[in-house]
């Protein structure tokens, strides 16, 4: 301790001057700069050391010397201030570079809007326990009609206008118009509970414009067991839509007529002030679980569908559902 | 449907804001689309004619001052029939009506202050064109003396209609009383039913007329009516106006009452020329095959062996439910009727309408099925109105065949359990009843339910579930709680082709690539463009394609992610980086096709983004294959890539992809797209580069190398990177040479990672760097060991390659 300090104040006010001085010319960055405020000027620093160091001297010197040292701080300060303020009004310090180019962004790709809304439609429900699966797009009339209680040349296949697969042996294969078949092939093949989502393209005789396509995807889902009741669709459904479309969202449930539901459901949401339809609902026709070989006095079911395009151009605001399929990169690259 | 309210105010009372009421029926499943509002005029009221002057100036005009309750006005006018006493419409200033001197409709015209021939008009007296209610203008309208002074026109004259967009299941709404059914249960105000009494005075039915159906299958029941000494002529104003309200044009009297009916009660009905019907006996038969009949709109049918014929012993004389003959019409001269009211079979029917493209109001009833009940009220009530317009004498009794009598369902046990459990929640007994009472249901109740008797007029009604929906869209959805799914989730059932698609799916996105989803279907001709392999199975064929650009299933991904390329490329300048995971159909003949789920990925255009440190090389084939790469990567299947032939592709720069531990499976392959393919895409761009996986293949694969994912613990000992440059001549390939390297087990990579040819290299001959890196599981490598190894595979590489170090 005593020897450091020695050494310390032994260093004499112009020897301290010669090195802060040379040292502060040699200072080219700001870092430097400030390196070489804390060596000479900072608390610890060389010129405080020395004032520090002023106790070891006589009082005469002690006087002069102090004198010479507070000088010293007075031009070390104002040499200081003059480097500090020139290196803020300079141009750049040495090594800058042009942080306004373009940085090497990986290229970053991108899914198809139509698999965006399935998937969220999908994990919203698989969440509240539907397993996500899929179907066959070509179809027997069977599971996309018969046994979902619409019976041939009943007026309410109207509401289906279909696209039939022209065999030679079969006339009874058709693309399917709805994933409703789903419901009959996942309750023929499965014992209750049942809880599924089926996402998946559909089809149907039907001339396009900016709102109807003849080929888009829908989202089916089915839940049955013991005890399932209308209060549950409207429950699962309306936390669906608070998902999807907002928590403050308003939602309503309105009596709706489908041959495979019975009460049968319309689900709207409010959007610019009007309602909105989102999808079609209700619980399982009794027959419809009956073709599936499900006793209708034990277990009830609920029963919902939507277009996920329909709820893309809603949320997006598309006005033409003809931009789905057309894959233009300009559309695309928006999602 | 279009119900007006003053029609619906016939059967019950409405004492609910129209808005509401519209509400309330939407919610109970009669979407209410529309309210249009007619005769609501701001500022014309109900005026009385106080006097009747000369026009000092104008021999056709007078002066008319009008009382309208808010005080006098004086107003020119230039109808022959206003007189003093009178109480008319008056319009003051600011009305806005209906342009009478207009040619087209619709056009209207804001009143003004005016002088007319130097006297100031201050209103105006309106015609029924100028208030849109009609279309007279040879005066004013005079209205009922009782009409009280300055009420608004629009209570008296104003109609509004609801446009209701009807579901399938209720053809009761089909008529005026069925929306009145619901309305009633919605307001809880009774219901009214049509009064269906007359008085018949004529000589018994069954000596005027006899009827005989042949085939009961297709009708169901068939009552009739004779009314003899008609007048016919125009129908009186309410009934025209009724029809006129609804978009029907008035016709005449006997036509008219059968529409009315119609729309009244949803019961379809015809009227025959009672004069024209052979030996008057009806006869309900199955057409002949080819038999022709010429309708109403005098087209003469060709008719088929299953269409439904009304006919007399020796003609047809209409086509059942559809059309009448044009031999048996009513006509200005008819004088004796014979009413028809009758069930048809509802599908017979509709393909009757179809097969003849003659869709009309009483198929869209018919096709509903609709209960025989149905037709005995709608033969009385409109026999009851064509007595009242028409005049003439009723036979007594009806005629009735009804060979299905008692086939109906007239009954349905509702539990009250059954309300509990398919809805969550309990009704008070008493809301039950009114409800169902009110929608004309007949309750008999006990401790646990009801036996509920079905009304003729709702055949969707068959099961408990439909009387639950009964009471809860009544009621409304609103007042059901929402309650969350109790009970067990069931058992997860795995997946893996659509795990797999959707994990390809996410690694071509992450890759930077843009996905697509393309139309599934395409033409056999379009699909050609791509050279399909000869052994691919056949297409599903579409028997009514929506277009004939969609005439089959596609078999391939390729087509369509080429066409993509082509037209973005015509206004993309941008890297073209697109993929499409998806089904393929192909029809192996038996069953249901196979729809086989597959991946494509295509490259064209710059390879990167315009960038100041990026270079403007086009894409080429290695981006597809790099994508490919990424996907086995990340699905940890080690694949080789060896020259492979396919028409889609161009020779010598196409790779088929195979799974080496797996008996060389072949699971895709990728190349750049041969010019004579792509150049039938009108494409603005020169090559593109494509990989197609097929996931069904790569799915076997990952099922076949199940436990080869595990975790290996990796190497601490340090590893040691040697550079070779190597010359070889340029038939060598980087996997030859990258193969013999890795064959000594102390090599844990080889990398290519320059090549050159040209300058300092000789002719045929290119210049290869190889990295090798060297480690040893379990002890550090000496350099002397790794010069060892190195000049091991140098040798090898010569004697094998022929290749030679790069001279330093």
């Amino acid at each position: 301790m005593t020897e450091t300090q020695d050494t310390q104040t032994s260093e004499s006010v112009e020897e301290l001057k010669s090195a802060a001085v040379a040292a502060l010319n040699s200072a080219d960055s700001s870092e430097k700069l400030e390196a070489w405020r804390v060596e000479f000027m900072g608390r610890k620093g060389r010129l405080t050391s020395l004032l520090r160091g002023l106790g070891s001297f006589a009082i005469e010197d002690r006087k002069i010397v102090g004198a010479a040292a507070n000088r010293l701080r007075g031009e070390l300060e104002s040499l200081y201030e003059d480097r500090e303020s020139d290196s803020k009004s300079s141009q750049a310090p040495v090594g800058s570079i042009d942080i306004t180019l373009p940085g090497r962004k990986p290229a970053l790709g991108g899914l198809h809007p139509s698999t965006q809304m399935i998937r969220e439609i999908t994990q919203a429900f698989n969440e509240m326990g539907f397993q996500t699966i899929e179907g066959p797009e070509v179809e027997l009339e069977k599971y996309n009609f018969d046994m979902l209680n619409i019976p041939a040349d009943h007026p309410a296949r109207d509401q289906w206008d279909t696209i039939w697969v022209d065999s030679d042996t079969h006339d009874d294969v058709l693309l399917r118009t709805h994933t409703s078949p789903m419901q009959a092939r996942v309750m023929e093949e499965n014992d209750p509970p049942i809880r599924v989502v089926v996402p998946g393209k559909c089809y149907r005789y039907e001339s396009t414009d900016a709102t109807h396509e003849w080929h888009f995807n829908q989202v089916e889902g089915l839940a049955v067991d013991e005890g399932i009741t209308l209060a549950d669709l409207k429950g699962t459904l309306y936390e669906f839509a608070r998902r999807v479309f907002g928590a403050n969202r308003k939602v309503r449930f309105r009596c709706d007529y489908f041959p495979f539901v019975e009460p049968g459901v319309d689900m709207s949401i409010d959007w610019n002030g009007g309602w909105m339809e989102i999808m079609g609902a209700g619980m399982v026709h009794p027959k419809v679980l009956e073709n599936a070989g499900y006793d209708s006095s034990k277990y009830t079911g609920f029963a919902f569908g939507m277009g996920p395009e329909r709820i893309s151009m809603l949320r997006n605001e598309i006005t033409d559902i003809r931009h789905f399929f057309s894959n233009d990169l300009r559309f695309l690259t928006q999602f | 449907m279009k119900v007006p309210v003053s029609w619906l105010n016939e059967y019950v009372d409405i004492d609910m804001n129209l808005d509401d009421l519209a509400h309330r029926l939407t919610m109970a499943g009669n979407e209410v689309e529309d309210i249009e509002r007619t005769g609501w005029i701001d500022n014309v009221v109900v005026g009385h004619v106080l006097a009747v002057e000369p026009h000092p100036d104008a021999d056709r005009l007078r002066l008319v001052k009008v009382d309208h309750g808010n005080g006098e006005a004086e107003v020119v006018c230039g109808a022959p029939n206003v007189a003093a006493g009178q109480k008319i419409a008056y319009a003051s200033i600011g009305a806005v009506l209906q342009d009478a001197y207009s040619d087209g409709p619709g056009k209207t015209k804001k009143l003004k202050r005016s002088k007319i021939r130097g006297v100031v008009s201050d209103g105006m007296v309106c015609s029924v064109r100028e208030l849109g209610i009609g279309d007279d203008h040879d005066g004013i309208l005079v209205l009922d003396d009782d009409a009280k002074v300055g009420t608004p026109i629009g209570e008296l004259l104003g109609e509004s209609v609801i446009d209701i967009e009807l579901t399938p299941n209720r053809p009761d709404c089909l008529g005026v009383v069925g929306v009145a059914r619901d309305v009633a249960a919605i307001t809880g105000n009774p219901f009214r039913q049509p009064n269906i009494d007359f008085e018949a005075t004529g000589p018994n039915v069954n000596s005027l007329a006899t009827v005989e159906i042949v085939d009961p299958d297709l009708c169901l029941r068939y009552t009739a009516s004779v009314i003899q000494g008609v007048k016919i002529g125009p129908s009186p104003q309410w009934l025209q106006d009724r029809l006129t309200a609804i978009g029907e044009r008035p016709i005449n009297n006997l036509v008219d009452v059968t529409n009315f009916v119609m729309f009244e009660l949803g019961q379809p009905l015809h009227a025959f020329d009672y004069d024209k019907v052979v030996d008057h006996k009806i006869i309900v038969r199955r057409a002949a095959e080819g038999e022709t009949l010429v309708t109403l709109d005098d087209k003469e049918r060709k008719l088929g062996s299953e269409m439904l014929l009304i006919a007399d012993p020796d003609r047809g004389i209409g086509l059942a439910g559809v059309m009448g003959g044009a031999n048996s019409e009513i006509s200005d001269a008819t004088t004796n009727v014979i009413l028809e009211s009758a069930t048809f079979d509802g599908v017979n029917n509709r393909k009757t309408a179809r097969g003849l493209e003659l869709a009309s109001q009483a198929t869209l009833r018919f096709e509903k099925s609709l209960r025989t009940g149905l037709s005995e009220v709608g033969l009385r009530r409109a026999t009851k109105l064509i007595l009242e317009i028409a005049g003439g004498v009723v036979a007594r009794g009806i005629i009735d065949v009804y060979p299905s009598k008692n086939d109906e369902q007239q009954c349905v046990r509702l539990d009250r359990e059954r309300i509990l459990t398919v809805l969550g929640v309990e009704f008070e007994t008493s809301l039950i009843e009114t409800t169902l009472g009110n929608l004309g249901f007949d309750l008999v109740g006990d401790a646990n339910g009801w036996d509920v008797q079905i009304p003729y007029w709702r055949p969707d009604v068959s099961i408990p579930e439909d009387l639950v929906e009964e009471i809860a869209r009544i009621g409304g959805y609103d007042n059901i709680p929402t309650t969350t799914l109790a009970g067990r989730p069931p058992q997860w059932q795995p997946q893996p082709e659509m795990d797999l698609r959707n994990r390809v799916t996410d690694v071509l996105a992450r890759t930077g690539m843009r996905e697509m989803i393309s139309y599934a279907a395409t033409t056999s001709e379009g699909e050609s463009r791509v050279s399909l392999s000869g052994d691919t199975a056949s297409s599903v064929k579409l028997r009514n394609p929506i277009t004939a650009d969609f005439a089959v299933m596609r078999r391939t991904l390729r087509e369509a992610i080429l066409e993509t390329v082509a037209r973005n490329s015509r206004t993309w300048r941008s890297p073209i980086a697109l993929f499409e995971t998806g089904r393929v159909f192909l029809d192996f003949g038996e069953g249901l096709p196979e729809e086989r789920q597959m991946a494509v990925g295509a490259f064209a255009g710059p390879r990167n983004e315009l960038h100041w440190d990026a270079s403007t090389d086009q894409s080429d084939f290695y981006d597809a294959k790099g994508a490919a790469e990424a996907v086995l990567d990340d699905l940890g299947i080690e694949a080789v890539f060896e020259p492979g032939e396919d028409a889609t592709f161009a020779a010598g720069r196409t790779a088929v992809i195979k799974v080496p531990s797996q008996n060389n499976a072949v699971v895709g392959i990728v190349g750049e797209v041969s010019s004579g393919v792509f150049s039938q895409f009108d494409a603005e761009v020169d090559n593109v580069s494509m990989f197609e996986l097929d996931l069904v293949a790569l799915l076997k694969v990952i099922q076949g190398s199940e436990g080869s994912d595990k975790y290996q613990e990796y190497v601490r000992l340090p590893a040691s990177h040697r550079d070779l440059s190597l010359i070889v001549d340029t038939s060598v390939t980087a996997g030859e040479i990258v193969a013999i390297a890795n064959r000594n087990r102390i090599v844990t990579s080889a990398t290519v990672f320059d090549l050159f040819e040209g300058k300092g290299v000789p002719d045929g001959k290119k210049a290869v760097a190889v990295r090798l890196v060297y480690q040893s599981p379990n002890k550090t490598l000496t350099a002397d060991q790794i010069g060892k190894i190195e000049g091991q595979i140098l040798n090898q590489l010569s004697k094998e390659l022929g290749a030679e170090l790069r001279a330093q």
